[in-house]
């Protein structure tokens, strides 16, 4: 049967180019790998190869034809047994397909059938029974006891990172790991955060659940591709096949006097793809319950603590199983006249402004966010509808931040519950300075949220 | 020579690599250069010239539908390197190890026996693709073949890589991990991040570099310092081997050789597989940085699908057997594109699925 060759597209965007030059001619033998001619755009020139054998027939279009459009018939080409010379041109052959889009075979979009992801509804955390000890531990220990649990749980459970094991963390929040699990399953790494986190992510598609360390996210830069292009998109790119159930953890946010580029909040970067559970939670009782939770998660979760809040004491009930559920905010001071929304060391800076609007009669409901993604955008516009009046509270830069995420929502879904304009309260926007006195001037504080909450409340 | 005694506790530790007196980067390369091609029975050698020309014919319907425009995006062609990806997976054991590699995956794929129809079918984004039509070219794996990728991030797949050796010897499962990459991304920093760890904590695994000679447009020599790439792991004391990547027997012999040191826990081997590339890198190469006569001499004189084929005939093949199976392959190419150019696209239901595994 006769074939007919068409005008090839060198990329999916290129509608038509120029036939340049004829390689071989009518009444040629033609082995498939063949040139046959060569076509130019104005970005490249590509040589048309031959992909079947057989004899070649009439040339339909002269080389030097600018404009041919793709998939206009050139030539014809004569299998075996058939005269070349015999092929007619097909009848004005009509270019069906529209390059690039491939065939009409295809779906129509509907809006209807686009189904959103489904978000469990009603989950809240487990109820401490009543007489439950609470016992007084620190973030650091919270988050030890954390993986140590899960640990004894699961075998598959390891962590690796600089300096977790011999050295006991750098931050030491692998104390004794390496004591009770050995140096299998407490894994020092070199200083190498795009190798580690990339084997970490490979192990985890291998069917391991690491817990990958990061001395601090400032560093995981350098792994940031590992987290965001093999860990957060390969289910999708893969149809639900590939899973990767990693946990990146470390401190977060600015420390103290440590300068610009080992102080930066990393939250909104990693809340802004899809694919990546994002927490950052703020005290004891959260940092345990949502990093088993993020251990135990079928998905890639990135865990964001905050250096400063390690050795802070807080209540944490003793259970068994201290496991809290991913993506839901918590009310950590109900309010009726303004609510501040926060998360990690920023909670307790709004618990503090919140302390003193009291005293001035304000009464502010604290929103601990705890989840970055998914948002618990529910608990927000709940709350939102109740005060009316809406304070960001972030110990980040402003612009594009956490803060401006919840405000894109309180405009969209809860315009007509607000009294005043969503207000943030951030960092400044510069990089965090050495000074003593400029980088308190950078850094967020409870009095400017106490002065914004004032403002919404139009008490100033 | 006498040797200093040591304590019991110092004999019982594992030696580092660094503590390796006797480390000779050449130690397989002699073992291969002993003997060079595999033993193949005749049957075997069919096999491997079928899978081989299975790709070839593949990845001809593949430029052909991109032309067409039913391919969009990137799509890197394997024509010319079938050998390695051939002679490699051939000596795996499929219940165990692992496999990855980057962008240029068709032809790994297609060696696993993988059903060429749900292949073309991700290359022509439909949902019945392997990957439901979310991934494409670049992107497809078959975690049922524990085949894991498809990355299209140069040099990402080698650090993953690491991490399936690393579960191999965690679970001591008695597997290794083959991980791809090519002239280019082998002057990726991560590269190097992992052969240290590999070679630090003696994992399983076979690095192959498939060295094309071409990094999109750029010429090894113009991009690389060191262009004998097997030697690159002497830093890590990795041993290296460089093996002709168009004979599919060198190369099986080759893997025969660093899969048995890999599995006798001696730690991760650097092979280099001098190949070439019959196309451009992607489709849309204008292939103005090599000369048409150069490709045609590795046509006429390398290619590793005549070169079996004459060692077939040698051994008494016949041709007609030959062209028979050309004949089936053929057949087989032609119904996946029909199937791929038929197959409905995803439903729009699809758009938000597999973002995430649970529900939160």
């Amino acid at each position: 049967m006769a074939i007919e060759l068409k005008m090839p597209a060198l990329s999916p965007t290129m509608e038509e180019g120029t036939l340049a030059k004829w390689l071989k001619s009518e009444g040629d033998a033609i082995e498939i790998g063949d040139i046959i001619a060569e076509i130019e755009t104005d970005k490249a020139t590509m040589e048309f190869e031959a992909v079947d054998e057989g004899t070649l027939g009439k040339i339909l279009v002269e080389e030097g034809t600018e404009g041919v459009k793709v998939g206009t018939v050139i030539a014809m080409l004569a299998g075996e047994g058939e005269d070349a010379s015999d092929l007619d041109a097909p009848e004005a052959a009509e270019v069906d397909d529209v390059p690039g889009e491939g065939k009409d075979v295809g779906q129509d979009a509907s809006e209807a059938e686009i189904t959103k992801p489904a978000r469990k509804v009603d989950v809240k955390d487990p109820e401490v029974p009543h007489g439950t000890n609470m016992a007084k531990v620190t973030v650091r220990e919270a988050l030890r006891d954390a993986m140590a649990e899960e640990m004894r749980r699961d075998e598959r459970v390891f962590v690796m990172g600089e300096e977790v094991a011999q050295y006991q963390g750098a931050y030491k929040v692998t104390q004794g790991l390496l004591d009770e699990f050995g140096p299998k399953r407490v894994i020092d790494t070199p200083i190498t955060e795009y190798g580690f986190a990339g084997i970490g992510a490979g192990a985890a598609m291998g069917g391991l659940r690491p817990v990958v360390e990061f001395m601090t996210f400032n560093f995981a830069m350098q792994a940031i591709d590992h987290i965001i292009n093999s860990a957060a998109k390969t289910n999708y790119m893969s149809g639900g096949q590939m899973r990767c159930p990693v946990v990146f953890r470390g401190p977060n946010g600015a420390a103290s006097r440590v300068g610009a580029q080992h102080s930066q909040n990393y939250g909104p970067w990693y809340a802004s793809v899809p694919g990546l559970i994002v927490i950052a939670p703020f005290d004891s009782s959260d940092a345990k319950g949502l990093l088993k939770a993020a251990i135990r998660c079928e998905d890639p979760v990135v865990f964001l603590e905050n250096e400063l809040v390690y050795g802070r004491t807080f209540e944490l009930p003793e259970l068994d199983d201290h496991v809290l559920p991913i993506g839901k905010a918590r009310i950590m001071r109900e309010g009726s006249d303004v609510t501040i929304v926060s998360y990690s060391i920023a909670v307790g800076l709004a618990l503090e402004a919140a302390e003193e609007l009291a005293g001035e009669g304000i009464d502010a409901e604290v929103i601990d966010l705890r989840t970055l993604r998914p948002l618990d955008k529910e608990a927000v516009l709940k709350s939102l509808a109740k005060t009316n009046r809406v304070v960001i509270a972030e110990e980040g830069w402003p612009t594009c931040s956490i803060a401006s995420e919840i405000t894109a929502i309180c405009m969209e879904e809860g315009f007509d519950h607000l009294d005043a304009p969503v207000t943030r309260v951030c960092n400044e926007d510069v990089p965090l300075p050495y000074a003593a006195n400029l980088e308190k001037m950078a850094l967020i504080d409870s009095a400017r949220i106490v002065e914004a909450a004032k403002k919404v409340c139009y008490r100033d | 020579m006498a040797k200093a005694p040591k304590s019991k506790a110092a004999a019982k530790a594992p030696k580092s690599p660094a503590e390796d007196t006797e480390f000779v980067l050449h130690s397989l390369q002699e073992e291969l250069e002993k003997k060079q091609r595999f033993d193949a029975s005749t049957d075997q050698m069919m096999h491997f010239y079928e899978q081989m020309l299975l790709i070839r014919r593949f990845e001809e319907r593949a430029g052909q539908l991109y032309g067409l425009g039913l391919i969009g995006g990137f799509c890197h062609l394997y024509i010319g390197q079938e050998a390695v990806a051939i002679g490699l997976q051939s000596a795996l054991d499929g219940d165990k190890d692992s496999v990855i590699t980057g962008y240029r995956d068709h032809g790994h794929m297609l060696a696993y026996g993988i059903d060429p129809k749900v292949i073309m079918a991700e290359l022509t984004g439909r949902e019945a693709g392997i990957s439901k039509g979310k991934g494409g070219s670049m992107h497809m794996f078959s975690t049922e073949h524990k085949f894991y990728g498809g990355h299209g991030i140069v040099g990402a797949q080698v650090a993953l890589g690491g991490g399936l050796a690393l579960a191999h010897q965690y679970n001591e499962d008695g597997g290794l991990c083959l991980a791809y990459f090519g002239d280019g991304a082998a002057n990726q920093g991560q590269v190097y991040e992992t052969f240290n760890m590999a070679a630090l904590w003696k994992l399983p695994i076979v690095f192959v570099i498939e060295n094309n000679q071409y990094a999109m447009g750029t010429a090894v020599s113009r991009s690389s310092a060191e262009t004998e790439f097997y030697r690159r792991g002497t830093a890590f004391r990795i041993p290296g081997m460089k093996v002709n990547g168009m004979d599919v027997l060198e190369v099986r012999q080759a893997a025969e050789i660093a899969f048995k040191h890999v599995r006798d826990g001696k730690g991760p081997v650097l092979m280099e597989c001098e190949t070439y590339r019959y196309r451009g890198h992607s489709m849309s190469d204008p292939a103005k940085y090599r000369t048409r006569e150069e490709v045609q001499d590795m046509k006429d004189h390398k290619d590793p699908i005549e070169g079996l084929k004459k060692v077939l005939l040698e051994n008494g093949a016949k041709e007609e057997d030959l062209k028979a199976i050309d004949k089936d392959i053929r057949k087989v190419v032609s119904e996946a594109a029909d199937f791929a150019e038929n197959s409905p696209e995803p439903e729009a239901s699809e758009l938000y699925t597999d973002v995430l595994v649970e529900e939160y």
